[in-house]
């Protein structure tokens, strides 16, 4: 997990409230899983105090991309960042989504600005990957190879937004040839309703179905979990706390598992939804 | 500055019986046990590792949320969640050993008893170059913070504590007292080989749209630069009425902060809350301090322990 100075190559709004910023960052880049995330100092000084973590949402060559929305200062301040300057970040860290080999049919359920992660795991998914095995692990990461069979693998990705104006990553999505379904809270692009509710609707369709991975807000994955379990699928849950050190040190990110408290930070950001348990959280 | 001149600039210290190869160290609870941040700097590099909390039984913490940020400041209430002094002997202990630092393990409990088993348990183990009594932590239900608050509670355990055990004591003095000298001075009498100063300082923030404390625990501990001269006034009244090595703590994030508690009296300080911010900080601290004392001519680090007095 390098610490550097990242230099910005691009920071810009795409819908209201919704940024991407592309840094130059070799050695995260190349060490990148899906699901993993970086921690951002988002300017010198000590008010906001901490680092902020990002999901990765694109890592490509010697670059990364984040998607994130504005919600506090922290995340403001970003994005007023101007392109050309450098930004001190540490990364990539946490545990990313976990696969084994062998997948048919994969679901991914992305709530608002949930979907960033995903979108990096669909593209290694959609054909630029193959499975490796990692010792000792009974699971898998995902890492990048061109050495495989891009039509094996039937991805469904399931975007849901407010309204069709704040539909996130929709083109590049397209541009993967993945099958995508919407959810809008006012109808106005697709299936009405919460996306938790069309996973729903389609989960009684869908048959062979060997992964779900979600991520959004706390709610959704909480209802995507359960009906999960309710159709005995595995799922991996993308899961978000304040943090401090964002390493696993300071035990500040923890939320309950069946077996304790666990780290946001290091055991996660990526967890099996049943290591969860999700009336506490 | 040539590498040479700054190769006769001496930055080690002894506070009683612990020797220090340079003053800085990195505070408890800020640090876990080494392993995360050992992937990021060379720990060898430090002057010593506080290690996070360890109490006799595994403790679960408290739930979550257990952090909120505050202007230059961090609210804590992790409730001491560690996994108890078996494990950490088993797990923790061996990897900190392979480093050339100083490893301070910091003890914690809610009776007396338990700290007096703790020791009795830890004096048997090789490794450890001295114990951090945590009489201060803010965080948790029982009686721990009762400890520190109370100069006869305070004297009664760092006397036990000292008959129990071989390995040097710091007791580590919380700041969420009317005069926080009373306690030093308990403490020195009782026989503490040095002391650590401050632990955070108990504060609250709650959520206005939610109308709720923005923390489980309702209050936590304050750290970070905010609570910076409140450490380093406290400092300078310590180091008036005590003869005992002081070790400084509260917001550092540089070499000129920590340059601060040092002319204030502080033989070596812990650097927390920036660890967060930036893992670097303490050997960039380091480095910082030799630069200072390069520049004002200054050979032996000791001459600017207590400059102000």
């Amino acid at each position: 997990m390098p610490q550097i100075k990242a230099k910005i190559i691009l920071n810009k709004k795409i819908i209201p409230e919704h940024y991407k910023i592309c840094l130059d960052a070799p050695k995260i880049a190349g060490e990148a899983k899906p699901g993993q995330f970086v921690h951002i100092r988002v300017r010198e000084g000590y008010d906001p105090l901490l680092r902020r973590p990002f999901s990765i949402h694109k890592s490509q060559g010697e670059k990364i991309e984040i998607l994130y929305k504005v919600v506090g200062k922290g995340t403001q301040l970003l994005s007023r960042k101007k392109i050309g300057k450098k930004i001190d970040i540490l990364g990539p860290l946490g545990q990313g989504f976990k696969v084994n080999p062998g997948l048919e049919k994969v679901i991914l359920v992305a709530g608002g600005i949930g979907v960033a992660p995903l979108y990096f795991l669909a593209e290694r998914l959609a054909g630029y990957t193959h499975w490796k095995v990692e010792k000792g692990s009974k699971r898998q990461s995902i890492i990048n190879d061109s050495s495989i069979n891009k039509n094996q693998l039937d991805i469904l990705v399931l975007l849901g937004a407010e309204t069709k104006k704040k539909i996130l990553c929709l083109e590049d999505f397209k541009n993967l040839n993945v099958k995508i379904e919407i959810a809008t809270e006012d109808g106005s692009e697709g299936f009405k309703g919460l996306v938790s509710d069309l996973f729903f609707q389609l989960l009684s369709k869908e048959s062979q179905v060997n992964l779900v991975c979600a991520c959004g807000p706390a709610l959704m994955l909480e209802r995507i979990a359960e009906l999960s379990f309710r159709y005995k699928i595995p799922c991996q849950v993308s899961l978000e706390q304040r943090m401090g050190c964002g390493i696993g040190a300071c035990l500040g990110c923890t939320i309950k598992g069946q077996t304790g408290y666990l780290r946001v930070c290091r055991d996660g950001p990526v967890f099996e939804a049943d290591e969860i348990q999700w009336n506490e959280i | 500055m040539s590498s040479e001149s700054k190769k006769n600039i001496d930055l080690s210290v002894r506070l009683g019986r612990i020797t220090l190869k340079n003053p800085v160290l990195v505070a408890s609870g800020t640090f876990g046990y080494g392993e995360e941040y050992a992937e990021l700097i060379n720990l060898n590099e430090l002057g010593g590792i506080m290690v996070k909390a360890v109490t006799l039984e595994p403790r679960e913490g408290n739930p979550p949320p257990r952090l909120a940020e505050t202007p230059a400041g961090l609210l804590n209430a992790i409730g001491l969640e560690n996994p108890g002094v078996e494990v950490f002997l088993k797990e923790k202990l061996p990897f900190l050993r392979g480093f050339q630092t100083a490893i301070i393990v910091n003890i914690a409990g809610e009776k007396e008893e338990e700290y007096l088993r703790l020791a009795e348990r830890l004096n048997q183990a090789k490794g450890i170059s001295a114990l951090e009594v945590n009489i201060s932590c803010p965080n948790i239900k029982e009686k721990g913070l009762i400890f520190g608050t109370d100069p006869e509670q305070t004297f009664s355990l760092v006397k036990k504590l000292g008959e129990i055990t071989d390995i040097p004591l710091i007791v580590k003095l919380t700041p969420n007292v009317t005069d926080i000298t009373k306690i030093a001075q308990a403490s020195q009498e009782a026989g503490a080989e040095a002391l650590s100063l401050i632990n955070t300082v108990l504060g609250m923030s709650i959520d206005v749209e939610t109308r709720k404390p923005k923390l489980w625990n309702i209050t936590g501990g304050l750290s970070g630069p905010a609570i910076r001269p409140i450490a380093v006034r406290m400092m300078w009244q310590t180091s008036q009425k005590v003869n005992l090595p002081l070790i400084g703590m509260g917001g550092i994030t540089d070499a000129e902060d920590a340059l601060e508690f040092i002319l204030a009296g502080a033989s070596a300080v812990a650097i927390g809350t920036a660890n967060f911010i930036d893992p670097k900080t303490a050997l960039e601290v380091i480095e910082g301090i030799k630069q200072y004392m390069q520049v004002k001519g200054i050979k032996n680090f000791k001459d600017l322990i207590g400059w102000l007095k």
